[in-house]
Parts: structure tokens; sequence; C-alpha cells
């Protein structure tokens, strides 16, 4: 088993390496003029209005509905992770197994179907 | 010591550098966006070190989980923060000797316990596909845990809802 | 050696005389065995890395020429038709031209973060075609959970597209970046269920095993013809691996009229070429995944007799897919944000569960009707 991994070892190494011979390619092929003009933060042509520091001049507060997608996210995730090895052990496969799984989903959906009905899956 | 074991000491100790140094990373960069890339960094060193372990399942599963979801659940925190691009305060205070005292104590007794402990080794080699095994076991033996286990995800999730709405 | 199998075979059989020639090279030199399978793994990893490290940019190069030609005659125009006859060479002419672009770091941006972040796109597509069986026995690596792996390499996504938007210190790029991850999210959970469904009726996670397990009816025992779940299955799928790679009609991340270019607002030059390579990429790798799951994959009739052939199977299926997707992009408009996210967890997640469900249910109704029936045999 740790033969193929040991080819996919080679493979991320090839994988590090190929996007960034472009960018090395690149750098020697191309002009290096910068202006001011250039290097300002593309605004639609108007400058960046804002009252904060420098650093914080792009920043923005995002709303929280961001979050509660990556918690369901989160969660269903690791539902997968144990539907995967439920789906291929099919030589248990019974009345027993079908119900286990469904009793597991169900109440997963338990959980979506409590935030779908507090309006939390609205994007408002 | 044959050239495999040679080879797999080696991309062990690799390995281990760059985990422990992502970590590392993890606690001392200022920038909380930085910190949580170099988490995401540990995040691979440890699914590699199940790997090397045979633990396939695991470590896919590391990757898919932890990469592909906590990262971003982390990412997204970071973003509902507020200021943080302010990194002038310093991540150390006035408390870090108790602090390093405490990491001291903890790590030796740790080490004295990982090497007291009878540690099962099964001189049998890994068995070929370990999923179909897997599955078995969350079937019979664990039956219970693993039902548990949607019940701890549905109280996690409506505990974060009720959080989320204040 | 049978001239037969090099011709019907030709990849694989010059694959293991190279294999068998450096191995009886390096004995007859005296090499320890350890040696020998150490140096015999590099050079041929080496040489099967190298072929896919070319085919894939090759493939992706010609899929932009196939979008633009085939949009541009969707919507009755000619494409590009002066570079090269039909425009083929256009690709070549566009690589050109992204090497040598100037490339604009604005100022304010989160240097290493910046640089990093198409590097960070690229790599999970590249890891993806390890594990892609481009034909019979033709394949990098065969992992047990090969396609567990492939879809952790696309949920490693969200982590470039985080730094892009990030990265590039501008509001554009970073509620693109946000809106992408938020998509990303929300539709990898329909499309990791849905392979469920292949998995339960394969029960194999590897993605060999699923193709051979679709070798009935003259090798034409694809899951997309197993009905009622197949087709379901399989529009799910592509809906929200379309949704995943942020392609049309999903691709809001980029909404030129509300967010500029979004992650990639800052980006030009090879960077920019980057992201590109990403976006095409990903797009051959879902239509291969989806070649694989339901539709044979390599499988098809005589691929017993010529294995040849399941390489030209592979890549036809694969490019009636992209064709598919490309055909999307040419008559479907953009849909709306809060659209998008209902679509995702009020109609896909659910239906994707009981999907599931369902197979399930199925399959166990077989299997206790074809024990009865036995039994009543017997």
């Amino acid at each position: 088993m740790l033969e193929r991994y040991a080819l996919i070892g080679l493979f991320a190494f090839a994988a590090i390496t190929f996007p960034i011979l472009p960018l090395v390619l690149a750098f020697l092929f191309r002009p290096k003029k910068p202006t001011r003009l250039k290097q300002s933060t593309y605004e639609c042509g108007i400058e960046i209005q804002n009252e904060a520091p420098e650093a914080q001049s792009i920043w923005v507060q995002f709303r929280v509905q961001y979050y509660i997608y990556a918690i369901l996210f989160v969660v269903f995730d690791i539902e997968v992770v144990f539907v995967y090895p439920w789906a291929v052990a099919t030589n248990q496969m019974s009345l027993f197994w079908l119900l286990e799984m469904a009793v597991f989903i169900l109440i997963l959906v338990g959980a979506l179907a409590y935030a779908w009905r507090k309006n939390l899956l609205e994007w408002v | 010591m044959d050239l495999f074991g040679v080879i797999s000491q080696l991309v062990f100790l690799l390995v281990a550098v760059l985990t422990l140094a992502a970590g590392l990373a993890t606690v001392l960069l200022r920038n909380v966006f930085h910190a949580a890339l170099a988490l995401v960094g540990t995040f691979f060193g440890v699914a590699a070190i199940y790997l090397m372990l045979e633990a396939e399942f695991l470590a896919i599963v590391q990757i898919l989980v932890y990469v592909g979801a906590i990262a971003v659940l982390i990412l997204f925190a970071v973003m509902l923060t507020r200021g943080m691009m302010q990194t002038e305060d310093s991540n150390i205070n006035s408390q870090w000797a108790w602090a390093a005292t405490a990491i001291g104590v903890l790590f030796v007794g740790l080490f004295i316990l990982i090497l007291q402990v009878p540690w099962k080794i099964s001189g049998q080699p890994v068995v070929g596909d370990t999923t179909p095994a897997l599955g078995t076991a969350l079937l019979t033996t664990y039956l219970l845990p693993f039902e548990v286990v949607s019940v701890l995800l549905l109280a996690t999730l409506i505990g974060a809802f009720i959080i989320a709405r204040e | 050696m049978d001239i037969w199998t090099l011709i019907t075979d030709p990849f694989v059989t010059i694959y293991n005389l190279l294999r068998s020639g450096i191995i009886g090279l390096l004995a007859s030199l005296g090499v320890p065995p350890d040696w020998i399978a150490l140096i015999v793994f590099l050079i041929m990893g080496i040489i099967v890395v190298t072929a896919i490290l070319i085919v894939a940019p090759v493939m992706m190069m010609y899929m932009t020429w196939l979008e633009r030609k085939l949009v541009a005659r969707m919507q009755d125009r000619v494409g590009p038709n002066r570079v090269g006859p039909f425009g083929l060479l256009q690709p070549i002419a566009d690589m050109i031209k992204f090497l040598t672009k100037e490339d604009i770091v604005p100022e304010g941006v989160d240097k290493p973060v910046h640089l990093l972040a198409p590097i960070v796109v690229v790599i999970p597509v590249i890891l993806s075609f390890s594990v892609i069986q481009f034909g019979v026995g033709m394949g990098a690596v065969d992992l047990n959970l090969g396609l567990l792996f492939l879809l952790a390499m696309g949920s490693m996504a969200t982590i470039g597209v985080f730094m892009a938007g990030f990265g590039s210190h501008n509001k554009f790029a970073m509620i693109g970046g946000m809106r992408a991850a938020a998509q990303i999210i929300s539709y990898e959970i329909p499309q990791i269920l849905s392979v469920v469904v292949v998995v339960l009726l394969a029960g194999s996670i590897s993605l060999n095993g699923i193709i051979e397990k679709q070798s009935g009816l003259f090798g034409l025992g694809w899951y997309f013809f197993y009905l009622p779940v197949g087709p379901i299955a399989f529009f799910i799928f592509l809906l929200a691996a379309t949704a995943e790679i942020n392609r049309v009609p999903f691709d809001l991340p980029e909404a030129e009229s509300e967010l500029v270019a979004g992650y990639h607002t800052e980006y030009s030059g090879m960077k920019f070429g980057l992201f590109y390579l990403a976006e095409f990429l990903n797009t051959f790798i879902i239509s291969a995944i989806a070649a694989s799951l339901f539709f044979g994959g390599w499988q098809g009739p005589f691929v017993q007799q010529i294995p040849a052939l399941g390489i030209a199977y592979f890549f036809g299926k694969t490019i009636i897919l992209i064709g598919i997707q490309l055909w999307f992009r040419g008559s479907l408009p953009r849909i709306r944000v809060d659209q998008l996210m209902n679509f995702g967890w009020k109609r896909l997640v659910p239906a994707t569960l009981a999907l599931i469900l369902f197979t399930a249910a199925f399959l166990w109704a077989y299997r206790v009707l074809n024990q009865f029936l036995t039994g009543l045999g017997g």
C-alpha cells in the first residue's frame, strides 16, 4: 500500500513544481514597468473611500450567515465520513444495515429541518 | 536497516519537521489569517503521518474533513472578526514563564507516559482494504457510538445556531 | 513479444517492456535488489508523472479552444479562426501572451499569500490526475480509496480561493473569495453524497473497481442506466460539481457585473493564467469522474479484446461531458446568490439523502428477493 502512496508523494512533488515553473518562465520574459497608477487597488477607477487606517481599508465584516453554512458543512462532511464505510460494508446488508443508516441520516435531517424552520438557511 | 527502512525514516523526519514548523508558525505568527494557513499545513503533516502508519482511510478523511471543512470554518470565523489586521500586539505577555513551565511539565509527563504504556503491537501486516472492515465494525461492535455521533452532531449544530442567532 | 499485444495495448506493453528492460540491465550490473526496486520506482514514476503533466496542459489548452469555438457557434459567431487552420494554434498564441504579460502586484497586497494562492489552487488539480484511470491498466495509481481521494482534492480548492480573496487587498476579491468559498462548501455535500449512490451500487471506493463493475451488457452496463437512481445521481453530481468549480450557471463569484472578476480581480499575467489553468483542469477532472462513475470510464464494447480502445472510450466520454458543461455556458444565464444557496441546502441535500436511502432500500429488497427466489428454486 505504501508504494502506491510513494507514487502519490512523487506526484505531490511534481504538482508543487508544475505551477512554479511557468511563474519562473514568465518572470524571465515579462516586462517590469510598475507605475503608481498601475499598482493602485482596482476600484472601478475611483479612489478608495474609507475612514479606517490604511491596513484596514478593504476590511469588510462578513455576516454570520457564512459561519452557519460552514458549521452545516462541517457536520455533513463528518456524516459523509461515516456513510462511506457503511456503503462499502455490503457483506452486512440486511434490514438492520438499512435502518441503522436511516436513523443516522434522519437525526441529521432533523438538524437541517431545524435550521430551515428557524429561517437560518435564508440568504438575506 | 534495509533501504526501505532508511527511506521511510527520512520521509518521516521530513514530515515531522515540516509539521512541527507549521505548528510553531501557527502559534507564533501575528497575523491571524497567516496563522490559520499555517494550521492547514499542520493538518497536512498529520495526514502524511497517518499515511505512514498505513491508516489510509484516516489520512484521506483528515484532508477531507480538516483541510476541506474545519480549516474553512476557522477561516470564516477569522473573517467574522473585526480589526484582525492590527498586528501590533505581541503574542507574548507577562505570563509566558508560567505557561512555559506548565507546558514543559506536561510534555515531560506525557513523554514518560508514552514510554511506560505497553502498546499493543500486532505483528501482522495491514489488510489490503481497510474500509469495508471499518464499516463492519461500525455496524456491529461500535453500533452505539455510531448512532451517538449523529446525536452529538445534532447537538453541535443546534448549539452553533443558537449562538449565531444571539 | 507478440506484435498483436503491441498494437492492441501499446502503452501498457511499452511500459512493461521498459520496466523489465531496466530491471534486467540493473540486475546484470550487479545492483542489490532493494536498490533496483528504488531506481525502477523512481524512473517509472518520473516517466508516468511526466507523461501526465504533458497531457494535462495540452488537454487544457485545447479545452479553451473547444470552449471558444463551441460557444461561438452556439451564439452564431465564428470564434477563433486566424491563428492556424480553424484557429487551432490559438491556445499556443495565448500561452505566449500569458508568458509575456506584465505581472502587476498592486500595493497593499499580502505578498506571500498573493503569490502562493495560484500555486495552491493548481496543486490539488494536478494531484487529482494521479488516480484517474485513463484506460485499461492506465492509471498512475489505483488507490483503494481513489474516489474519496479525488473528493478530498476537490475540497482543498477552498483554501486557495480564500487565499486569493484575502491576499489581494481588494473588496471585490474579498467578497468574491468569500462567496466562492460559501458556494463550494454548500455544493460539496450534494456532490459527495451523490457519489455514495455509485459506491453503494459498486460496493467499492476504488475507481478501477467501480469501472470494472460496469462491464456487464457488452461493456455497456453503466450506472447511468440503473433506473431510476443512476440518471438522478448523475444529474445531481453534474450540477453540484459545476457549482463547486464555479462555472456557468454557478459562476457567481466571478459575476463581472457586481464583483468585477471575483477573487482573481487583482491577478494578471501568468498568475491569472494559473487560475485559468486550474479552472479548466477542474472541468476535465469533474468530467473524468462523471465518465468513470456513471458511464463506465474506459469500459465499452470490445475493450477486453483491444485494450487500446479503452483510452478512446474514456476520452470520448470525457470530452462529451465537457461539451455538456460548455453547452451550459453557452445557453444558461447566471443564477442569483440567494437562489443558489437555497437550491443547494433546501433541495439538493435532502434529495440526495433520500436518494441514498432509496438506493440502499432497493439493494436490500433485491437481495432479499434474490435469496427468496433461490430458496424456492432449491
